[in-house]
């Protein structure tokens, strides 16, 4: 252990860092300047930020003026849950655990065996209960990749007289989003997911509507977000934001990739690919191995030089199963045994093949010894 | 020695000169080499536990915590990293007056603490609790007998900066933190301005929560640090939650880049603080000569002894501030602190201090910093004096009107 991978394939935990963000960041960091200032250095560093926050606009489709820069997804999530006044809140159950933990009490709207959110058991939620409620659904979930039909839900959300939020932190810069299509009235986007630096991210709103602020202070974002911006994050972001838009053409190709990767690995008995039975994003795939806990393959394969996960990167030291798979249905024993292989915009057909032929090998090893006990 | 031998600003490079650094720092070259790889190359997830770009990240995310720690005299474990300082001290305020809501009710803190200090105890007021402002006396300190008297057994927390934003004053930090320890109540420091300025030790001042932020000490934009005490444990909720890091105390994937950022900051500043405070000393006494030699009413705001090295502020009766910023057009300086710059309302922390509106629309917040250099501060003592001059000829009436000019170290404690 401790080999520096060839293979990265841990692009929803993190993705490199694109050469056009890595410049902007780079030239931002070479500027002095706090953008609240009025002086040059001060309006020079806020031209930066302005710029950025079109480019982060066109992510969601949504107005400049609705964007908010956080210092993350989770902050986005939280900023959304938290500061939109609505005492209840109603989520899917397989939400990111920023959602799920931005406030108490949060009611789980059931997915079905694939993870898709019941729009029916949604529609009975609210029906069922006439407080003012935000109802929250993530645009695509970061473990298995299933797209959640947003639009359907936003329309049933609205239709109770419920705000709409979508994380969109996974979907952002993958798919194609706009703000207005979905009916939704917030989206949170994260920078490092598409290839900007960590430690950026915004909170985009269709409209301005009432939000109270997490952060607090200088009045920075608005009153949205108080604290100085983060311009060489935000450049970054912007960065990225522009590149992504420009590849989603390409990204969408990484289904070829995926898909051969789950056919491959399919032909082995017994293995399962979660969420295959609806749409997906391109470049995910969460699948179990029979008989072989997860941690065994990514230490395996993390031998051969291959970097996959188990489950989410935030939940990976933890030993509770995955909320998500077992709210679609999932037994923790099999559970237990599912990695998440992720593609990137910047990933290779190479890595494609050495991923497919390092898991075989463990799985053969897996079975042998397995035969062997018999 | 610093990571520039020579400035990189002033006139002759067409660029003005900087002196604003309690606004924001540059970024120092030497953390700048520090962050780009993990920029680059080393882009893991620091939480990403099962392959090696995880565990790469992460190693440097734990070496940045510890280097930070030492620069204020905790242990690594007490370091919880934010996005910056104003969400430290939103987390540091809301986080202890909610954990201990059901037995504590009360706040302390001080009329010339940063927007995001001030902001918070407002929000907190909207949620049930009481907050006591204590004023300060016209040097900008505030009186540690006021403050004993203010602290009851529903105080959770006291939030004192340890040195201010605007007039660079530093408060008795040690003699606050004893007052409050002795109290029962938590000691909150806001120690943006301070940390890497001036010498501070948690436990020697007993300081339970302290806020770092990244920018203001030569580090990356985007990161900060609320140092969160752990013996005796204070307790937070916090703001933040989700995929539980940080301890719980704060989700949210980890920058990598800009911990290691502040880590390398912290690690430098810690180094140079000694000789870099002998320099800036100079440089300010310089710079306040070279203005005093040629101009009569001159104010300096806030106590001159007790006070961050790097800060000077000074009021020029008969002047107004905004005219006077753009008659130096090659000097970057601020009226008032930058997050509060757009606004016409007078800066809330002179008024604090004693001062009257319009003198206070008459001052200038200079901050000198790692990369100032005395022809920078010989330039600007004589361009200011000038430009002081030609502004006082122009509006006579003002001078008169103004009246007397205030003494530089009033002695008498304002109410």
């Amino acid at each position: 252990m401790g080999m520096k991978h060839a293979v990265y394939l841990d692009h929803n935990a993190t993705t490199a860092v694109r050469a056009t963000a890595q410049q902007a960041i780079a030239r931002a960091l070479e500027l002095t300047g706090n953008a609240s200032s009025v002086h040059r250095f001060g309006r020079a560093v806020r031209r930066l930020v302005e710029d950025a926050r079109d480019a982060v606009a066109a992510l969601a489709g949504a107005e400049p003026a609705g964007v908010v820069f956080t210092s993350g997804g989770s902050e986005a999530n939280v900023l959304a849950i938290g500061g939109a006044g609505r005492a209840r809140i109603v989520a899917s159950a397989v939400e990111h655990p920023s959602v799920l933990k931005a406030a108490p009490g949060i009611e789980r709207i059931p997915v079905n065996d694939d993870g898709v959110v019941d729009i029916a058991a949604l529609d009975a939620m609210l029906a069922a209960d006439h407080r003012p409620a935000l109802v929250s659904v993530m645009a695509a979930n970061n473990e298995t990749g299933v797209v959640q039909p947003v639009a359907e839900a936003a329309a049933v959300a609205r239709r109770h007289g419920a705000l709409v939020h979508c994380d969109a932190v996974q979907a952002a810069g993958k798919v194609e989003l706009d703000i207005k299509a979905l009916g939704v009235d917030m989206v949170s986007l994260s920078a490092h997911k598409i290839g900007g630096a960590m430690g950026s991210g915004a909170l985009v709103l269709a409209h301005d509507l009432p939000l109270a602020a997490i952060v607090r202070g200088g009045g920075q974002e608005r009153g949205r977000r108080a604290g100085t911006e983060n311009v060489p994050g935000i450049a970054g972001f912007g960065a990225a934001a522009r590149e992504a838009i420009d590849g989603l053409d390409g990204f969408a190709r990484l289904a070829r990739w995926r898909d051969r990767i789950e056919a491959s690995l399919r032909r082995r008995a017994g293995v399962r690919v979660f969420g295959s039975g609806a749409p997906r994003l391109a470049n995910t795939s969460c699948l179990a191995m029979p008989g072989v806990t997860a941690e065994h393959q990514v230490i395996a394969l993390d031998l051969a030089g291959v970097a996959v996960s188990a489950g989410s990167a935030c939940s990976s030291g933890k030993i509770e199963p995955s909320h998500v798979l077992q709210a679609m249905g999932v037994a923790p024993e099999v559970a237990a045994t599912a990695i998440r292989v992720s593609l990137g915009w910047n990933t290779a057909e190479d890595d494609v093949e050495r991923f497919i032929a390092a898991w075989t090998d463990i799985h053969q090893r897996a079975r042998s010894k397995t035969i062997a006990a018999a | 020695m610093s990571g520039r031998e020579k400035s990189e600003t002033g006139p002759r490079k067409g660029r003005p000169i900087y002196l604003d650094y309690q606004a924001t720092t540059p970024t120092d070259r030497r953390v700048v080499e520090a962050m780009l790889p993990f920029f680059g190359e080393k882009f893991g997830n620091p939480h990403s536990r099962n392959h090696f770009y995880g565990w790469e990240a992460e190693e440097a995310v734990e070496n940045a915590r510890a280097q930070v720690a030492a620069v204020i005299g905790a242990s690594a474990k007490e370091i919880v990293f934010t996005s910056g300082a104003t969400e430290s001290n939103n987390l540091a305020l809301k986080g202890v007056a909610r954990f201990y809501r059901d037995r504590k009710d009360h706040i302390v803190t001080v009329a010339t603490e940063h927007k995001c200090v001030l902001e918070s105890c407002a929000r907190l007021e909207k949620e049930g609790f009481r907050v006591t402002y204590l004023p300060v006396m016209a040097n900008g300190l505030i009186d540690l007998d006021r403050l004993r008297d203010a602290i009851t057994d529903r105080t959770a927390v006291v939030s004192v900066m340890a040195v201010n934003n605007e007039i660079g004053v530093v408060q008795p930090v040690a003699e606050i933190g004893a007052i409050c320890r002795e109290a029962g109540a938590f000691f909150h420091s806001d120690g943006a301005q301070a940390v890497g300025k001036i010498a501070l030790d948690v436990e020697a001042m007993t300081i339970d929560l302290m806020s770092i932020s990244g920018h203001k000490l030569y580090g990356p934009m985007g990161i900060g640090v609320l140092y969160v005490r752990r013996r005796p444990r204070v307790r937070l909720e916090p703001l933040i939650d989700g995929g539980g890091q940080e301890r719980g105390l704060r989700s949210g994937t980890l920058p990598a880049p800009l911990c290691v950022g502040i880590g390398e900051a912290c690690a430098i500043a810690a180094r140079e603080l000694a000789a870099e405070s002998a320099r800036l000393l100079d440089l300010r006494q310089r710079l306040l000569d070279g203005i005093t030699s040629r101009l009569a009413d001159v104010v300096v705001n806030g106590d001159l002894e007790r006070r961050v090295p790097g800060n000077l502020n000074l009021s020029f009766p008969g002047v107004q501030a905004e005219e006077l910023m753009v008659a130096l057009k090659d000097l970057a300086v601020s009226s008032g602190s930058a997050c509060t710059s757009a606004s016409v309302e007078p800066s809330y922390v002179l008024k604090a201090i004693g001062l009257a509106d319009d003198l206070a629309h008459a001052s200038l917040r200079i901050g000198l910093g790692r990369f100032t250099t005395a022809d920078e501060i010989d330039f600007a003592a004589a361009k200011i004096a000038e430009e002081v001059e030609r502004l006082r000829r122009v509006n006579p009436r003002r001078t008169d009107a103004d009246g007397k000019a205030r003494d530089a170290r009033p002695a008498a404690p304002v109410a």
